[in-house]
């Protein structure tokens, strides 16, 4: 069997064509808003939302709402008890995300535990990437699509407010209001990669790809291609290695992207540990050469 | 056109308890360069915010030519260098990434650049002389040009007033000599500059007038006359001889940042 077949054999399944495109479409979204995350310090806000969500996804599965709606109410939720606790007593701000998302994220474990058909709603928590079905494709789809344009149509205004609110402020923009537009975008890129890797570790496909764009790049626009790409490519070959390798496909996916991390950390001519050092090296032994 | 460019009528500022504002009064007319002389905690941020429209005054109001600080805003003519530490230098932006930022109140929805905008930026930067430097990232510039590449973001805004805060904080001698001849000019060209520093030396060549600020404006007037080191010690309440206010013992590094809402 030569590579060829090896690479198009699972896609003679169906569910592997469709978790090969809710992932690709999911890795992509994340990888665009983490861009944004990593460089607001945002990461743990990211973990606070996606997780904060689970009670939300739940209910408006217990009442038949989609799931983006309930997603995006707990989101709010939680972003406003957490501004609540920060600024109305001496809890700092860390801890506040704590306190509230773990709380909330306990709260959607118990309303699964006495929601009858369980089953279904565990693939929440830990994604449940093989049994993507049609419907499930297909509002990953639409909300991946939607949120994708949103980011990339307000993507000048995202990065000045991430850079320099107070001069969006100063040239009459609400940062306020582009503060609240990209937390209601993680939200929704939340519940579209709920289906692919489940809650616990949406985190990853949030802040990875932003962060090992940065080590590879000085220029925004630049990270804004090569944080989908980076995660695109990862998260197909991790689907591809759990299927041949019989592990979890979810877990799989992150710790690809966290292997990608780990050689761009190391091996980055710009930043990396010892690509520095080896671009160091090559510099002086050319010096050396010309002397 | 009798509207001072800057009216601040009264303006009391709270955070909590701690009292930010008492009652400030300041009126800067078209085209000064003013400097604005206080120690940390002096309220000098403060004033910069409540002229910026950023805290709302518990008292009095404040106007910029004679409308409020929003209508201002939505006009464009508020142009803003932020201090240093204000400022995340790892950020992967090049300087004319920076510089165009200043165009986006005149852009559409997605803030796309058209041939006017990418002029303006071409023309600011050729102003503050970093042409040269336009496609570096913004934190591998020295400490002047960082400065002067946030006043260009200004200039391309078509900003008629300016706010500086701390322009002069880590700049070398030749750089302040460069800022303070662009600035000058800036103000020949009919823009407002109001500049927060506490470092005194480069006041009297560089300012029309000079405000003491102390909670409340103890002092507006000719550099040479506030800048008398019996009048600072109004401001500062200790012995300003020596005129290097930052390293006094006894002037705290920051205590304004006691006085941030949401932390304690």
């Amino acid at each position: 069997m030569d590579l060829f077949d090896l690479l198009l054999e699972p896609l003679s399944y169906d569910f592997m064509v469709r978790a090969i495109v809710t992932t690709a479409l999911a890795a992509v979204v994340c990888a665009v808003l983490s861009c944004w995350l990593v460089l607001i310090g945002w990461s743990l806000m990211g973990d606070a939302v996606s997780h904060a969500v689970l009670p939300g996804v739940v209910l408006a599965y217990i009442v038949g709402a989609p799931f983006a709606l309930g997603a995006l109410v707990f989101a709010l939720i939680a972003v406003t008890l957490i501004g609540v606790v920060r600024n109305t007593s001496r809890v700092k701000e860390d801890a506040a995300i704590g306190i509230v998302f773990t709380s909330l994220f306990a709260l959607g474990l118990v309303l699964i535990s006495v929601t009858p058909s369980q089953t279904d709603l565990n693939h929440i928590i830990f994604g449940n990437l093989l049994g993507v079905s049609v419907p499930d494709l297909i509002q990953v789809l639409v909300l991946g699509v939607v949120t994708f344009a949103i980011l990339v149509l307000k993507r000048r205004d995202l990065t000045l407010y991430a850079f320099d609110p107070t001069h969006a402020h100063a040239i009459g923009l609400s940062p306020k209001r582009l503060g609240a537009l990209l937390l209601g975008l993680l939200a929704l890129t939340s519940v579209v990669a709920l289906q692919t890797v489940g809650v616990v570790l949406v985190v990853a496909m949030l802040i990875i790809p932003g962060a090992t764009a940065y080590l590879l790049t000085d220029r925004f626009s630049r990270m804004l291609v090569i944080a989908p790409v980076i995660s695109a490519v990862c998260s197909i070959a991790g689907i591809y290695f759990s299927y041949y390798l019989d592990t979890a496909s979810g877990a799989m996916v992150v710790l690809t992207q966290g292997a990608a991390f780990a050689a761009v950390y190391l091996f980055s001519p710009r930043q990396g540990l010892i690509g520095t050092r080896l671009a160091m090296a090559r510099r002086r032994k050319a010096a050396a050469l010309a002397a | 056109m009798s509207n001072p460019a800057i009216l601040v009528e009264n303006v009391t500022v709270h955070y909590g308890e701690v009292l930010a504002l008492d009652a400030a009064s300041l009126t800067v007319e078209a085209a000064r360069i003013c400097g604005l002389v206080g120690m940390n905690g002096s309220g000098k941020s403060t004033l910069f915010k409540a002229i910026m429209g950023m805290v709302k005054p518990d008292a009095g109001r404040v106007l910029i030519n004679g409308e409020s600080p929003a209508k201002a805003r939505k006009k464009g003519g508020i142009g803003y260098v932020p201090q240093s530490e204000d400022v995340d230098w790892q950020f992967p932006l090049s300087v004319r990434d920076v510089v165009m930022m200043g165009r986006y109140g005149h852009q559409g929805f997605t803030r796309r650049a058209s041939r006017a905008d990418r002029d303006a930026v071409d023309l600011a930067l050729d102003r503050v002389e970093l042409s040269e430097f336009a496609s570096r990232q913004i934190g591998q510039l020295s400490g002047g040009q960082k400065k002067r590449a946030f006043v260009a973001r200004g200039i391309a805004q078509g900003a008629t007033m300016m706010l500086l805060d701390e322009p002069f904080a880590g700049v070398d001698k030749r750089s302040e000599a460069t800022m303070t001849r662009l600035l000058k000019e800036l103000a020949a060209d009919g823009c407002t500059i109001l500049i927060s520093t506490h470092d005194l030396h480069a006041l009297p060549q560089l300012c029309d007038e000079a405000v003491l600020l102390m909670r409340k404006v103890l002092m507006h007037g000719p550099p040479e006359v506030v800048l008398q080191p019996e009048h600072l010690a109004m401001a500062f309440g200790l012995d300003v001889l020596n005129r290097d206010l930052p390293e006094q013992p006894g002037v705290p590094e920051r205590p304004d940042v006691a006085n941030q809402p949401g932390r304690n």
